[in-house]
């Protein structure tokens, strides 16, 4: 896990979900930017995932339980496709709500898996 | 049918937010168990009964019921459920702010929620509010759409 690369995605998921929140509450049905804003989210899933995988190759090792962080990491790439079939299949403001509440849990799934790959205590 | 289908979308909001606390907590106390249930078993055999109560609590709330009977069953066990974790927020949270030596490590409860931006401690609430609004009556929206599925 490379920590820049995180808090980058934290800061990016963070800003997509209040994005959505924002669009949603305004009475906004899902669009190309709430959407995108998911999307973006995703797609740095992925690239975390690839990243999570390569690191220990590299001696980047996590200091936590493995088994947890794939666990949230996981979890955390399956949410945006499960948020973005609702918003495509129930096409209301609350929708884009919801891609929101998904994009602020991804954030927090994150931040756990950096407290899991990086500052372990016991 | 516009506001119906509004209401809808708000109770599936409530819904997306408890499966999220349903995952989080059942895979949370999962790994407790797994991996340290010896360290304090209290604290995570609660952890673990909260999860299981989450994820009653979210079917309760999806399970639209076909007849009127299961809609009312539905919507009892989804009191029931949102009561309980309403209760358990207050009383853990209460005593682990009263004596923290009973619960050393933290559970989903713990201080009102805190390890989980105190969506515990809100959540229940929202749903009573949610629940209130919507009593299973045959003018109740869900209602409404289960006789025409079944017509």
């Amino acid at each position: 896990m490379i920590e820049w690369f995180t808090t980058a995605q934290i800061a990016i998921a963070v800003a997509a979900g209040l994005l959505c929140l924002v669009l949603g509450f305004a009475g906004r049905k899902p669009n190309d930017l709430s959407m995108g804003a998911a999307a973006l989210v995703e797609v740095l899933l992925v690239a975390q995932l690839v990243t999570a995988i390569v690191a220990p190759i590299f001696g980047n090792l996590p200091t936590g339980n493995v088994a947890e962080f794939y666990a949230y990491l996981i979890s955390a790439v399956i949410v945006p496709p499960l948020a973005a079939f609702w918003a495509l299949v129930e096409r209301t403001r609350w929708s884009t709500v919801i891609l929101g509440v998904a994009c602020l849990a991804i954030a927090v799934m994150l931040y756990r898996m950096h407290i899991i790959w990086n500052v372990q205590l016991t | 049918m516009a506001n119906s289908a509004r209401v809808t979308g708000i109770g599936r909001v409530l819904i997306v937010v408890y499966g999220f606390l349903a995952l989080a907590a059942t895979g949370r106390s999962a790994v407790q168990i797994l991996t340290k249930f010896d360290e304090a078993p209290l604290a995570y055999s609660l952890s673990a009964l909260a999860a299981v109560v989450y994820i009653v609590a979210t079917v309760a709330l999806v399970a639209p019921g076909r007849s009127a009977a299961s809609h009312t069953a539905w919507y009892r066990v989804a009191w029931g459920t949102i009561t309980f974790e309403l209760l358990g927020v207050i009383v853990i949270g209460v005593l682990s702010l009263a004596d923290p030596e009973l619960f050393p490590h933290d559970t989903v409860w713990s201080v009102f929620g805190r390890g989980y931006v105190f969506v515990p401690l809100i959540l229940p609430v929202l749903g009573m509010v949610w629940l209130a609004k919507h009593r299973p009556r045959s003018t109740s929206p869900a209602a409404a759409s289960a006789a025409q599925r079944t017509a």
